[in-house]
């Protein structure tokens, strides 16, 4: 009797365990949500997109032009990255060598573990002086995008290459057996194929891109306006939590929080049109 | 038969495609060379082990590492148990409750998707003020586990789903207990995947910045328990090349410490990954 009782003590153990880790989110959420409880309650919601300018100690908060600023550079960062990174996914598996394609891949791993503070690092060292040369003053919307879309670019060719994998391999043989030359056979077989897991990789890296901080941070310039080209400063949401959470009090450190939100909001929308998107080949 | 000219778009196509693989070889190289090229000639013993000054221009970096490392050892001392625990409910025992493995398995996808600035703010305002930790490493580590759990799961996960069925039927021919089974039994053969899922965790705790800035703060002194504000050495590289004028030389040492720390980690993991995997399909 005793092994069995141990068993389902095991049972209720590990059950905890799992309802500790899965209460994480809802803990995260719950903190958000209290935390910008007050300043939401005191102005409503409203006057985060339609106050003047963002200067919370003086009671203005609005958010839309680092919304703006999140946007474009997620938009940015993802409009050069989806071409590179299907295009390294492919390059590893229909155009280079093995021994090449191997080594490549390797290389986008290392890629994909490199922090975040190192691409922010190397940005501010190399890029934004350079830019800065060129089209003046340096840290710009141009540099936010470039550095994101060096981070991003692994994983949407990681999510890629195994959405590439999963083709069957009957599919290009299929392909070859009627004369259709490589990339007839990639564009029109196995890219549209692989089309979910593409997809999928792409939100993914959407994700990334929208919570990314510090990278963007240290090369984006921080001035809150709305860019008028290329070349100007922007700060988007992350940044401006990143650099006034160390000082902000009362509304100003819950008007931060609802920045928090907006993000957390926008990352789930993201994941779970990235899961719908996955099961839907699963199914399919 | 006669080889057809091929049409243009196929030429297009390998000239657009090896010129992205060009240009995403040479970013890589000239990051990296960067780095090693500015960062290696501060690097010493001494570096690495004295205390630093001048706000990180002068000096070394010895209490940033200690700290990382104290941050580290929170980070996976909570999140190992927490992690190979739920991974086991999982893959071991989801027939008892279906709904509740689905439910886990849904808040992990989410949790693994949190941007690590909101890990930031809720480390911040529950850590730090509800159970007032403060600034301190005890704080930052537990902000680290929580994120890096979703990590350690899969891969454990994906570590005991490759252990063969007749592993658990097996030790239930022989009237084990399930317990004496998992101990025994499962999670030996599952250690591959234990073991890359805690050095993938390692890699993400240590390659964090965002979350750490408002939970383990930024004192640069030798921390003198879990209770003290310490800082990482990602902060520390952070402050250096964002805050500090002067401090370029010592961000690039720091940060070449920190990409050899990592590159190793993230190489050994897909070769030990690859190697397994191999060896499980060669069998």
């Amino acid at each position: 009797m005793s092994p069995s009782h141990r068993d389902r003590a095991l049972g209720w153990v590990l059950r905890a365990t799992a309802a500790l880790v899965a209460a994480i989110v809802v803990l995260i959420v719950a903190f958000l949500v209290v935390e910008s409880a007050g300043v939401l309650r005191k102005l409503g919601p409203l006057r985060f997109l339609t106050d003047p300018s963002w200067h919370p100690t003086s009671g203005s908060f609005d958010l839309t032009a680092m919304l703006l600023g999140s946007l474009l550079v997620t938009v940015g960062a993802v409009v050069l990255a989806t071409p590179a990174g299907v295009a390294s996914a492919l390059f590893c598996r229909y155009y280079a060598p093995a021994p090449l394609a191997k080594l490549y891949g390797r290389m986008i791993e290392v890629l994909a573990g490199i922090p975040s503070v190192i691409y922010g690092m190397w940005g501010l060292m190399v890029l934004v002086p350079l830019i800065g040369k060129w089209q003046p003053p340096g840290p710009s919307l141009l540099a936010a995008v470039l550095i994101l879309t060096l981070m991003i670019l692994p994983t949407i060719a990681l999510f890629s290459d195994a959405a590439l994998a999963k083709v069957p391999d009957r599919y290009v043989r299929g392909a070859a057996a009627l004369g259709l030359t490589r990339w007839a056979t990639l564009r029109g077989v196995v890219l549209p194929a692989a089309r979910s897991g593409l997809f999928t990789g792409v939100l993914l890296g959407m994700g990334r891109a929208i919570g990314e901080t510090m990278a963007v941070l240290m090369v984006c310039g921080n001035v809150v306006q709305t860019p008028g080209s290329l070349f100007d400063p922007i700060r988007p949401l992350t940044a401006n939590i990143a650099l006034e959470m160390g000082y902000a009090l009362g509304d100003h450190r819950s008007a931060l929080f609802v920045s928090g939100l907006v993000l957390m909001g926008m990352v789930v929308v993201l994941v779970g049109t990235a899961e719908l998107v996955s099961r839907g080949r699963l199914h399919g | 038969m006669a080889e057809r000219a091929q049409p243009w778009g196929d030429h297009v196509a390998a000239v657009f495609i090896w010129t992205a693989a060009a240009v995403v070889t040479s970013v890589f190289v000239w990051m990296l060379a960067d780095i090693v090229w500015n960062g290696a000639g501060q690097i010493s013993w001494e570096f690495l082990t004295a205390p630093t000054d001048d706000a990180g221009r002068a000096g070394g970096i010895g209490p940033i590492l200690v700290s990382t490392a104290m941050i580290l050892g929170v980070c996976m001392a909570v999140s190992v148990p927490l992690g190979v625990g739920t991974a086991v409910l999982l893959s071991e025992f989801t027939g008892t409750n279906v709904t509740f493995g689905r439910l886990v398995r849904r808040s992990l996808d989410v949790l693994a998707g949190v941007p690590s600035i909101v890990f930031g703010l809720f480390g911040n305002a529950f850590f730090c003020h509800v159970l007032g930790l403060g600034f301190s490493i005890l704080a930052g580590g537990l902000t680290l586990a929580c994120m890096v759990l979703p990590i350690l799961i899969r891969s454990t996960e994906a570590g005991l789903r490759a252990v063969p069925n007749e592993y658990r039927m097996g030790a239930a021919a022989l009237g084990i207990s399930r317990t004496s089974a998992l101990w025994h039994v499962l999670l030996p053969a599952a250690a591959p995947g234990i073991v890359v899922g805690l050095v993938l965790g390692v890699g993400r705790a240590i390659a964090e910045t965002a979350a750490l800035l408002f939970t383990s703060g930024y004192v640069d002194r030798m921390p003198g328990s879990l209770f003290d504000s310490g800082r990482s050495l990602s902060i520390h590289i952070y402050d250096l090349s964002m805050n500090v004028a002067g401090g370029s030389a010592n961000a690039y040492a720091s940060a070449l410490v920190l990409v050899a720390l990592l590159v190793p980690i993230n190489a050994g993991i897909s070769w030990v990954a690859d190697r397994w995997l191999h060896r499980r399909l060669v069998r």
